[in-house]
């Protein structure tokens, strides 16, 4: 027999019971983490059904996936081979778009169409790896700010503050040319230049969360940190997380075109920046080369437009302080 | 006790801030892998161990950290930031000062006229929200926030630098003036407007959004505040309503804003500048990268911190002249 504390209880959504597995055997009691995901599930149903109703969310979330599948089937597009500058597969230099080369080809006659299509990888790579680097950190700091207080929260603020007085653009050359030109130096420099806003914004949350009476009466019951802040704070600090994270994603992808379009991108790998600085510094302005540089720009705006999109959509859901209007 | 404490108070945070990008600042450049000494000299024919050495003992590199911070706190303080590398024998100090005022001028007009119809559009979106003006600017907005300012760039350059299709190329594709013309005068004038209306078109377009976003946002906090409705129900008229009641509160937020747009558009014209080869500080940060200059790059990223942790400052003081509450806060 089930103990009548671990029937879940819902506040709102279905009546209780209703989404459930059908009941277990009796000698396997259903677990606090059961129930738990049970909850969670029912709830990002719930975020689902909200954000299916936004327009704008839902085409970005379309045009984001299209973005997704190019950059995963890739080579089904176009060959690999089309990246090398001996390929016997391109064409003449310079060639404005045909039917052979949709897009036109560039200095060493590549498609310009094989060139964004592979671009895609490299930019959503270094979009998503840096954005991941700046939530761990901004995350971090912002919990343990809201949860501890007191001179380790005012200690961690005022640098949070100094990074984000520091201005990124200039902050970000300076660690790019210093550590080298290497892929994993921009992702990394993008990711500790771009974390304040989150810290800030997750501290922010934590504050109000720790005061709930749910959480007084967990600590009540002797819950340590650990417990609170991984069973109680991060699950409900952790949607809000989520919709930052994006909107973070779109601002890496335009830093990492933009550091790339100095030159201080990986010369090796193409991404959408690198297309540019290598057309830029080949005269394609003032050539009147639009086929070469229009479609890579394109693409980053259309990226960061769905990005952007998505993460209004999830903020107005998510966050409390939208959540009104 | 408030007003002269707030102020202090202030000017004592922007003084900690400038102390920490400075030690950051120092840390930063002492993690260069590979020492200066030979990546200056690579390539050269004076590239030996003894040139190496003198130019590592020059830079002072061959001291204990403690005593090599020490030199570089005095040596900041006093704005000696060395010789740039590529500009051989120039002190960082008058390169810096030869290339700010372009980068004034562009962006300091460009903020201005950007800042203005921002404000404006912003104004009136917020006022007539979901409207067709509203729905429309909204999109411009976002449009251009999405947009890498410096694709903008390229594509305002080549259509009207490099002359498109039919089109005559109407503006020169780039630098400060004509060089070599040695106009004076009004001739002078006309010319460095004529080279700055490019970029300075392409940055008043991509700040135009954000001014005008705040702005909106700003209005419509404001628009549901009890004294708007006071005043309707005095029968106030709506224009005045707008422009006496809600418009000047709705102003706090944004001027801020601008306010510290100006410290951080200083690094946005950086890709800007480089686009049209406008010689300001933008570009000489683009040099610098390309050259590996790191006396030049320091005092660079020096100036660019101070100029927003100042920005920073002035926003705050004067804010709170426009809006006493924070003073008492």
């Amino acid at each position: 027999m089930r103990p009548p504390e671990a029937l879940p209880t819902f506040e709102e959504g279905p009546p209780a019971g209703a989404e459930l597995e059908p009941t277990p055997p009796p000698e396997v009691p259903e677990s606090a983490r059961a129930i738990a995901w049970t909850r969670r599930r029912l709830s990002a149903k719930r975020i689902w059904k909200t954000y299916r109703k936004n327009r704008l969310g839902m085409i970005g979330l379309i045009v984001l996936l299209i973005f997704a599948a190019v950059a995963v089937f890739a080579p089904l597009l176009a060959p690999k081979e089309g990246l090398e500058a001996t390929c016997p597969c391109n064409g003449i230099p310079f060639s404005p778009p045909s039917a052979e080369f949709p897009l036109g080809t560039d200095n060493f006659g590549r498609s310009v169409l094989t060139l964004t299509i592979w671009g895609s990888r490299i930019s959503l790579t270094v979009g998503l790896l840096a954005t991941a680097i700046s939530m761990l950190i901004g995350s971090l700091i912002g919990i343990v700010a809201g949860y501890r207080g007191g001179m380790t929260e005012s200690a961690l603020m005022r640098l949070t503050d100094w990074f984000l007085v520091i201005p990124f653009l200039p902050l970000a050359i300076v660690l790019a040319s210093v550590l080298g030109r290497s892929q994993v130096v921009i992702i990394f420099v993008i990711g500790v230049t771009s974390w304040p806003g989150t810290a800030r914004i997750v501290r922010a949350q934590v504050l109000s969360v720790k005061t709930r009476p749910y959480v007084e009466r967990s600590r009540a019951l002797g819950s340590g940190s650990w417990h609170l802040n991984t069973r109680h704070i991060l699950p409900n600090v952790g949607p809000l997380i989520f919709a930052n994270t994006i909107l973070t994603v779109a601002i890496a992808i335009l830093s990492e075109s933009t550091l790339a379009f100095l030159g201080l991108g990986d010369p090796l790998s193409i991404s959408w920046g690198t297309i540019l600085d290598f057309a830029f510094s080949a005269g394609a302005a003032s050539a009147g080369q639009w086929w070469w540089l229009v479609p890579p720009g394109l693409a980053i705006v259309f990226v960061v437009l769905a990005f952007t999109l998505c993460g209004f959509a999830l903020d107005e859901i998510l966050n409390p302080k939208l959540r009104a209007r | 006790m408030g007003t002269r404490r707030y102020i202090f108070g202030k000017v004592a945070q922007a003084f900690l801030t400038l102390a920490f990008v400075m030690v950051f600042n120092f840390f930063l450049f002492r993690v260069i892998p590979g020492d200066p000494g030979a990546l200056l000299l690579r390539g050269t024919s004076a590239f030996n161990p003894e040139n190496v050495a003198q130019i590592q003992a020059e830079l002072g590199l061959d001291q204990p950290l403690p005593e090599q911070f020490v030199t570089y706190v005095e040596s900041t303080l006093t704005l000696n930031f060395g010789q740039s590398f590529f500009l051989r024998g120039q002190e960082v100090k008058e390169v810096l000062a030869g290339r700010i005022w372009p980068t004034i001028l562009l962006i300091g007009t460009s903020t201005i006229v950007s800042a203005a119809i921002g404000l404006i559009i912003g104004i009136y979106g917020g006022w007539k929200r979901g409207s067709k003006f509203d729905v429309g600017s909204q999109g411009f907005t976002l449009f251009v926030y999405a947009m890498p300012e410096f694709w903008f760039g390229i594509l305002v350059l080549m259509a009207f630098a490099g002359g498109i299709g039919p089109f005559p190329a109407l503006f020169p594709a780039g630098g400060y003036e004509t060089p070599g013309a040695d106009l004076s005068g009004f001739a002078h004038v006309a010319d460095v407007l004529n080279h700055l209306a490019l970029p300075w078109f392409v940055l008043t377009i991509a700040y135009l959004g954000q001014y005008a976003l705040i702005m909106r946002n700003s209005l419509i906090d404001v628009m549901n505040d009890d004294f708007v409705t006071t005043a309707r129900a005095k029968g106030v008229r709506e224009k005045q309503v707008l422009w006496r009641h809600v418009v000047p509160n709705a102003m706090l937020p944004t001027f801020t804003l601008v306010l510290l747009s100006l410290g951080f558009i200083f690094g946005g014209a950086i890709t800007i500048e480089y686009v049209f080869s406008y010689p300001g500080l933008g570009l000489l940060t683009v040099q610098a990268i390309d050259a590996k200059d790191f006396p030049l790059l320091q005092g660079l990223f020096l100036l660019f911190s101070a100029a927003v942790i100042i920005a920073n400052l002035v926003a705050d003081i004067t804010y709170s002249y426009l809006d006493p509450r924070v003073r008492a806060g």
